[in-house]
């Protein structure tokens, strides 16, 4: 039986198909606690998780805190925004201080790709990545793979498209990595200027016809249209994509009847999806971000496990 | 580090006689099984709490509900062992409120699964009392913890271990004492 020996979890690029499928039944364990009376379990007690976050976020940092909460450990938010950041802190800095205070994990969220496996470098504490610029968001793509497991009984074998902004997208990469490594088949799709060239190299395939990429799907995770990261004006208007690219009631119903609908939120209602869609039977995105909560208690519990000793 | 064989201290037919007992027990102690719950501790507690609720089924004509309890996030060693254990579901399909719940366990060592496993158990609520049934004591307590129904007493040296086998798990019905040392 695979054992988690990880200090970080920076990304689903490196790990292991094993790794993955352990950190998925931790998190099913989990998710029975987060239906008890008293959702609390002792395992983190005494333990410090700090949530680092450069960039604004609601769900995940939330999620984190719920998670860290529930496991018992105390939780620090730091927010960029009233911080010594504002002063020209370094994020190296930053971490060797809240190392200093004795925290036992920082959750970090950063503008930047590639923050997490730097700070992770540095610091002897675990680092968990709750979002790297365009690089990963390896706990989303966990959490959607759980629910995918959860709504259909398995990963293998599935045809899973992802619509949207794939170029800017961390999410779209983490469930490629993840969804791959598990032995689904991906397809992107998206407006030909937001597929990043040489994609296929990752195992996937990618087109830019709305209709293809449902027609054979299981399930559909529609990303979120980043337009505060358009620079240079690659992105079509918002009018126009929805035309395109919108997840509407009419796509959906040349697609399989039972197809599962996915978005990482925070949703652009009538932009890349209809309300329709996301208030649907087929939508379990409120599900998602009820499991995000016990996979996130999975990799805490994990990554402090491997960090203490 | 190697184990050796040294004895067996339990067949196939003298833990049936073991378990019916303890379940015979049982059904005397809590007075005809109203309310009563078995819990068993993961892994093959929860076998053994299958078994002895089955046996209580059949002679009280009753069906004794069964529950299975995961202790690892309850484990006072999760900030010292190596890595951290792999953790598995809790399944207590029932509300234990004013429930008398048997805990049982194959082994009863140290005492530290027990201390764990009452606290798991009272964060789901609060039942009217936990016993405990084990199927073997081998001693060495570290905590002030006894149990209320025992298969077997089996003194034992702080080097040896007991392994209980059991036909889910490990093909057959067995117990055993193993000894460090070398497989000759």
């Amino acid at each position: 039986m695979t054992k988690w020996s990880r200090k970080d979890l920076c990304g689903l690029e490196d790990l292991s198909r094993e790794e993955i499928e352990l950190i998925l039944s931790t998190a099913e364990s989990f998710k029975e606690v987060t239906t008890r009376e008293i959702k609390k379990v002792p395992a983190l007690r005494g333990k410090t998780v700090v949530n680092l976050f450069y960039e604004p976020s609601t769900r995940t940092r939330v999620s984190f805190e719920v998670a860290a909460k529930r496991l018992s450990a105390d939780v620090i938010n730091v927010s960029t925004e009233t911080s010594s950041v504002k002063k020209g802190e370094t994020l190296i800095d930053t971490g060797r201080n809240i190392q200093a205070l004795n925290a036992d994990v920082i959750v970090v969220r950063h503008n930047c790709s590639g923050a997490a496996v730097m700070l992770a470098r540095h610091v002897d504490v675990s680092v968990v990545n709750a979002g790297d610029g365009w690089h990963e968001h390896p706990t989303q793509a966990l959490l959607d793979m759980f629910t995918l497991k959860e709504k259909l009984g398995r990963i293998e074998g599935l045809n899973v498209s992802i619509v949207g902004d794939i170029a800017h997208s961390r999410v779209a990469r983490s469930n490629i990595y993840g969804l791959t490594k598990l032995g689904a088949r991906v397809t992107v799709c998206a407006p030909k200027m937001l597929i990043p060239p040489g994609i296929e190299q990752l195992g996937v395939g990618a087109t830019d016809d709305i209709d293809k990429a449902l027609k054979s799907a299981d399930a559909v995770n529609v990303l979120r249209m980043q337009f505060e990261r358009d620079e240079g004006n690659a992105f079509p208007r918002q009018v126009e994509y929805f035309q395109a690219f919108g997840i509407t009631r009419q796509r959906l119903e040349k697609a399989k009847k039972k197809i599962v609908v996915m978005h990482p939120g925070p949703l652009n209602r009538g932009i890349e999806i209809s309300s329709e869609v996301a208030d649907g039977p087929n939508s379990v995105i409120l599900e998602q971000v009820t499991n995000g909560i016990a996979v996130r208690m999975a990799v805490l519990f994990l990554v402090s496990g491997a960090a203490t000793k | 580090m190697k184990f050796r064989e040294k004895a067996k201290i339990m067949d196939k037919e003298a833990m049936g006689r073991a378990l019916r007992r303890i379940a015979h027990e049982i059904a005397e102690k809590t007075k005809g099984t109203e309310d009563l719950v078995i819990v068993g501790i993961r892994n093959r507690g929860a076998y053994l709490a299958e078994r002895i609720a089955a046996y209580i089924g059949r002679a009280e004509r009753i069906k004794v509900p069964v529950g299975v309890l995961d202790i690892t996030l309850y484990r006072d060693d999760l900030t010292t062992v190596a890595e951290q254990p792999q953790v598995h579901k809790t399944e207590i399909g029932f509300d234990i409120a004013g429930k008398k719940i048997v805990l049982v366990d194959d082994v009863l060592y140290t005492g530290r699964t027990i201390r764990a496993a009452l606290d798991a158990l009272i964060d789901f609520g609060r039942p009217r009392y936990i016993q405990l049934a084990v199927l073997i004591d081998r001693g060495h307590r570290e905590l002030p913890i006894r149990s209320d129904y025992i298969g077997k007493n089996v003194p034992t040296a702080l080097k040896e271990t007991v392994q209980v086998r059991l036909r889910e798990v490990d093909g057959k019905d067995e117990a055993v004492i193993l000894e460090q040392g070398d497989l000759r």
